[in-house]
């Protein structure tokens, strides 16, 4: 790789994990900051001033119901992390042991693993988590439970890939001659070293579950009404989309902004945690 | 190639067979009782009984299930609860709106995102490279439905220029069809020509370091040359594999992007089942998704092991 191209190269990864860092920072600031003080209730409804143009009383304006267009979006965002948070931490929470378990154990049970994961990557994902959230009722609970389902293969795969070039290496042949055992040698050799390609994984599985809930939501099955999410309120701007267009502009940015700055995040990590493939590239 | 072709053939069926059961057990385990449903809370316990006979749920779960798949695989598909006409007439006529979508929808990312993905790669780490690359980044972000409100926004309230929602038909000619359709395709299309870029371009630069192409560029061949005869060809192969993949992705975008266009396709049909507890077409419906999902990934296999004849003499993977 040569001197320029290389450079500009390190300054774009930096700046992807930087500008990444930072768009995700303020959304999470976002978040927390309407667990305590929004500028108005998101809830409250003000029909003498619907549909208000944005101005310093309402930065975004408000909706057909007299709501504040902001508190609304920063509580969408306080609901839109927890609820990918949740069934981000469901998926890498099954599915990095049943990945660790394949790769510690191989054989039948490899082969059986391998063969579930192929089985759900068949099903689209997101017809998989309507299906669910159809059946078993629509609400929040339902909406982690079925994107944390099909997150889970994911990191089974990723798991089982990376410990099993770590369960050839001379370090964890060591540690099995000192007597360790499989969990033991998977705890404290295995998972450390993948680690890395783990947090970048969840990083980019974060920001599929947020685009994933907003379409739960925009169909109904996600976050439920009074409490507002982003794909809800796309959904009610639909219905205004000839008197008040603009009401469709914010919760898709607030979804998009979101979900670029934890790609970006991904990749700076990525670059920043893998060494092996910054050299390659 | 033929015992290749058989041992995934075989794992295909067995993989179709593996996803009915599964559909059929979530089904059987998440609540709902079809005949309730359509008989409303009110129903007489005798009434619910006779409608259960009826439509076979008095039978266990075991007997419902080899019933359903013998009569899957001699093509029957069952008689929708809520419709009362045959579950496969139901599913051809929402095929008809999906299927043209979904194939308007990989054209046009394919169509897009491969000239861009090489152009990038072309001019890696120069302005044209950054700025392609800015805006696939920015793509991946945007969710579909959104893409599809705010092109709505322009071309059916700014401009009306095309229909914001419906769908006109086949009856009509080809045209009005197409034209319900482009917007909705559009909205599919733009987010997976992101990604798709990006392979494709990751998949070009790998290639344009490879000993052939060097060998094409000193044996005296132009730079445009040795890239499109020589280099883009191989990286092409990659970029088939995602877009196996994707396949499975745009079927699930489908489902929302009807809602947001209210398309009478597969997506909205899957809406109605579910909320009828019409768990014949439920069941049919999402085994064909996956069996098509299942069916587009194996043929990328065949496609695979037809350009890399390594795949297919050292066994599978």
């Amino acid at each position: 790789m040569s001197g320029p191209v290389k450079r500009l190269g390190t300054l774009r990864r930096s700046a992807s994990l930087l500008l990444g860092g930072a768009i995700t920072l303020t959304v999470v600031a976002m978040a927390l900051v309407s667990l305590v003080w929004t500028p108005y209730s998101p809830t409250g409804m003000d029909i003498i001033h619907k549909l208000a143009l944005p101005s310093l009383a309402h930065p975004l304006g408000t909706d057909p119901f007299g709501r504040d267009v902001l508190s609304m979006i920063m509580v969408g965002a306080r609901n839109s992390i927890m609820v990918s948070l949740v069934a981000v931490a469901v998926g890498a929470g099954l599915g990095v042991p049943l990945g660790a378990l394949a790769a510690a154990r191989g054989g039948w049970i490899d082969d059986l693993v391998m063969r579930f994961t192929d089985l759900t990557f068949a099903f689209p994902a997101l017809l998989t988590a309507v299906m669910i959230t159809a059946l078993a009722g629509p609400g929040a609970v339902n909406a982690m439970a079925a994107i944390g389902l099909f997150t889970m293969p994911v990191f089974a795969r990723l798991t089982r890939g990376g410990a099993l070039g770590l369960w050839k290496r001379d370090f964890v042949l060591a540690a099995r001659t000192a007597a360790k055992g499989d969990i033991a040698i998977t705890i404290e050799h295995v998972l450390p070293n993948i680690l890395g390609i783990l947090i970048v994984q969840a990083t980019i599985q974060f920001a599929l579950a947020i685009i994933a809930e907003a379409g739960l939501s925009y169909v109904g099955l996600g976050t439920q009404p009074p409490q507002p999410s982003w794909g809800k309120m796309l959904n009610d701007a639909q219905t205004y989309i000839y008197s008040a267009p603009r009401l469709a502009i914010f919760p898709g940015l607030a979804i998009t902004l979101s979900v670029l700055g934890l790609n970006l995040l991904g990749d700076g990590l990525r670059d920043l945690l893998d060494p092996r493939i910054r050299r390659e590239r | 190639m033929i015992p290749f072709i058989a041992g995934r053939l075989a794992a295909l069926v067995l993989t179709v067979l593996a996803a009915a059961l599964v559909v059929f057990l979530v089904l059987e385990v998440l609540p709902g009782d079809p005949a309730s449903i359509m008989l409303g809370v009110s129903a007489r316990p005798d009434t619910l009984a006779a409608l259960h006979q009826q439509l076979g749920l008095d039978r266990p779960a075991w007997l419902r299930f080899f019933s359903w798949i013998g009569h899957l695989a001699i093509g029957d598909f069952g008689t929708s609860y809520t419709y009362n006409v045959p579950v496969a007439e139901l599913l051809g006529q929402r095929v008809m709106v999906s299927l043209p979508l979904a194939v308007m929808a990989i054209t046009l990312s394919t169509a897009i995102a491969i000239p861009t993905g090489v152009f990038a790669a072309a001019r890696r780490g120069r302005a044209g490279d950054l700025a392609v690359m800015g805006v696939a980044q920015i793509g991946v972000a945007v969710p579909n439905f959104w893409l599809g409100l705010l092109l709505i926004l322009l071309f059916a309230v700014k401009l009306a220029w095309l229909p914001a929602s419906g769908f006109a038909g086949w009856d009509h000619g080809l045209w009005p069809g197409i034209r319900s359709l482009l917007l909705p395709a559009i909205a599919l299309a733009l987010p997976q020509a992101a990604i798709l870029a990006r392979v494709t371009r990751s998949s070009v630069l790998e290639t344009l370091g490879e000993d052939f192409v060097r060998t094409a560029r000193a044996k005296g061949l132009t730079r445009g040359a040795a890239l499109w005869r020589h280099a883009v060809p191989n990286a092409l192969i990659p970029v088939v594999t995602i877009m196996g993949l994707q396949f499975s992705f745009l079927l699930a975008g489908t489902i929302i992007i009807e809602n947001v266009f209210t398309l009478p396709g597969l997506g909205r049909l899957i809406f109605q089942a579910i909320a009828q507890r019409d768990l014949i077409v439920v069941q049919d419906l999402v085994v064909l998704l996956a069996a098509s999902v299942i069916l587009v990934n194996f043929l990328v296999d065949l496609a695979y092991a037809a350009l890399d004849p390594r795949l297919s003499r050292g066994g599978s993977r």
